[in-house]
């Protein structure tokens, strides 16, 4: 069950989009989600895909990781799509009528439309964590927002708290399954009950993760001090991000093809 | 005396079917007989830790059975918590799941969860808490206002409370200054000793072992390298240090004596065994042995 959680899951390799400049991969991913909620008809999410699809390809990431990540927010999927299919009223005559409930051809195709969007965002978004560690992610978050430092902003705090928080996922994941264990030998049930028993299942879960999570935030706070952390004052790095002519053309490249995809809504407004 | 747990080609493989597939137990099969102090050593990761929580059905085997006291765990029908009571699992560092408001209301979780009567549950406790020594003030205290060595003994007590007929404990002693790990130890032993309940101790301290268990397993990669009396698992002690394990300061000694050439046994595990050894080896090559008087007797 934990370990179907994906997020900030790293998957080091030596592809061109792993070696991209990460603020580049950031602008896009975003650049990325923006089209696909542009891209109004069939075709444009179709190309938007695709493009998916040859990126996943390149990186050489197994498409299965898509299902994986995509597991958890299934449910959301699904009720955002129920919802769309009955409450989208559209022209034409209705495919289904029942007591309150009526379908319209609108609604199909809008429910369709939009549970494909949210896949495709997952999985964009899924590639852009999959490709850059969660370092190099952070250094390039903070890197796009300096210009914001001007306006006080502390961009360099919140950089390190993505980083921590990043860091320490999967660290919490396995102490849950380690307390999950240690409470269900002693007879906790947590597999089975009624919805209040298992809320209160999770009380001898919650308190012991709390703590935990208290005290190695106290250690980490201490072995930060140790080595004189004085926030990002001065600063200076191992690794500098450097926008490279290869990162200029990919840019160019990413920026054509969603161009592509972008201008399937002006040329074929009426599919 | 009947066999408590019975473990017949048990496998356990992590990530099966994946390419990074990694069998964690591989074919095991043993016995523990009732009333037992069994130890478990081997080093990290030769699958000790995997082998124990099997034991109460929180890892289902990839093939294999396990029986505890003649019922076989993972057949139809059976009810996996009633094993959970039957095999009392205390996990590394188990200070790490006290929650309880207080100490007694920790230790009364395991007993709650089995459905027992307000009296019953209160006996336990009290008579947990004596078995780890926790004073009865301390009972009505909030676990995080202990120090490490009490709330340990607060979380073993919590097991002991569920009064299982098996009580496994994986490193007990872990983290814990001498004092403290000769402390848990032995009260481990007193219980073991004044129940009668088999008890499954899984360290890494080969003198802990020598100790206080009758019987050792010795892990190495995933399946079983010895399983015998404390005696003949020591007597062999050029292997355990060939599978990287160590053996007594003791049984070293007396494998390097053999080494120099000297006539002695080397199954020589405690202090107590190894004085006497000496002196006897004395009396056969030097005539009456020496008093220990004045500090003991020096060999050559």
């Amino acid at each position: 069950m934990l370990s179907d959680i994906t997020i900030g899951q790293h998957f080091p390799g030596d592809s061109v989009v792993h070696r991209c400049d990460p603020r580049l991969k950031i602008i896009v991913t975003i650049a990325y989600i923006v089209v696909l909620f542009m891209a109004a008809n069939p075709l444009g999410i179709a190309l938007s895909l695709g493009l998916l699809a040859l990126l996943y390809g390149v990186a050489k990431i197994p498409y299965r990781l898509i299902l994986k990540s995509l597991k958890p927010i299934l449910p959301v999927i699904l009720f955002t799509s129920i919802l769309n299919l009955f409450f989208i009223t559209g022209e034409g005559t209705p495919l289904f009528h029942w007591w309150i409930f009526t379908i319209y051809p609108a609604g199909v195709r809008y429910a369709v439309l939009m549970s494909v969007r949210v896949v495709a965002l997952i999985a964009g978004t899924s590639l852009l964590t999959y490709t850059t560690s969660p370092i190099v992610l952070t250094d390039a978050i903070e890197s796009l927002l300096r210009p914001f430092a001007k306006l006080h902003l502390p961009v360099h705090e919140l950089a390190m708290m993505m980083t921590i928080a990043l860091r320490f996922i999967p660290t919490l994941i396995d102490e849950t399954q380690k307390i999950m264990n240690a409470q269900k030998a002693r007879g906790a049930k947590l597999d089975n009950g009624k919805f209040t028993e298992r809320i209160q299942a999770l009380i001898p879960i919650l308190i012991p993760l709390f703590i935990s999570a208290f005290r190695r935030a106290d250690e980490l706070a201490m072995a930060m001090e140790c080595r004189c952390y004085h926030g990002g004052e001065g600063r200076t790095r191992l690794k500098n991000l450097k926008f490279t002519k290869t990162d200029l053309l990919c840019g160019v490249v990413a920026a054509l093809l969603l161009g592509c995809v972008l201008a399937t809504r002006l040329l074929v407004p009426g599919l | 005396m009947s066999d408590i747990i019975r473990v017949e080609h048990l496998s356990y493989i992590y990530n099966p079917g994946m390419p990074d597939a990694t069998a964690a137990l591989n074919d095991i099969s043993f016995a523990i007989e009732e009333g037992d102090f069994v130890g478990v050593i081997g080093s990290t990761g030769s699958g000790k830790s995997t082998l124990i929580s099997h034991f109460n059905g929180l890892n289902r085997p990839t093939s294999g059975k396990i029986y505890v006291a003649g019922r076989d765990m993972w057949a139809e029908g059976e009810n996996l918590r009633d094993f959970r009571f039957l095999v009392g699992l205390v996990f590394q560092y188990p200070e790490y799941q006290l929650f309880e408001e207080t100490c007694a209301k920790d230790i009364a979780f395991g007993p709650k969860n089995m459905g027992l009567s307000e009296a019953e549950i209160a006996r336990r406790v009290a008579e947990a808490a004596a078995f780890t020594g926790l004073d009865a003030a301390l009972l009505e205290r909030s676990p995080f206002e202990l120090s490490g060595g009490q709330k340990r003994r607060v979380a073993i007590a919590g097991v002991m409370a569920m009064e299982p007929r098996i009580l496994v404990l994986d490193e007990p002693a872990a983290g814990l200054d001498p004092e403290g790990r000769d402390t848990i130890l032995s009260q481990i032993q007193a219980y073991h000793k004044k129940t009668g309940i088999t008890v499954v101790l899984v360290s890494h301290s080969m003198e802990d072992i020598a100790k206080y268990a009758n019987r050792v397993l010795v892990m190495d990669r995933a399946q079983i390298a010895m399983y015998d009396t404390v005696e003949k698992v020591f007597a062999r002690a050029p292997e355990l240090l060939a599978l990287g394990l160590s053996v007594p300061q003791v049984t070293k000694i007396f494998l390097r004596l053999r080494e120099l050439g000297l006539d002695i046994p080397t199954d020589v595990y405690t202090t107590p065994y190894a004085i006497k050894t000496v002196l006897k080896y004395w009396q056969a090559h030097h005539g009456p042995a020496p008093t220990t008087e004045g500090g003991s007797p020096h060999a050559e």
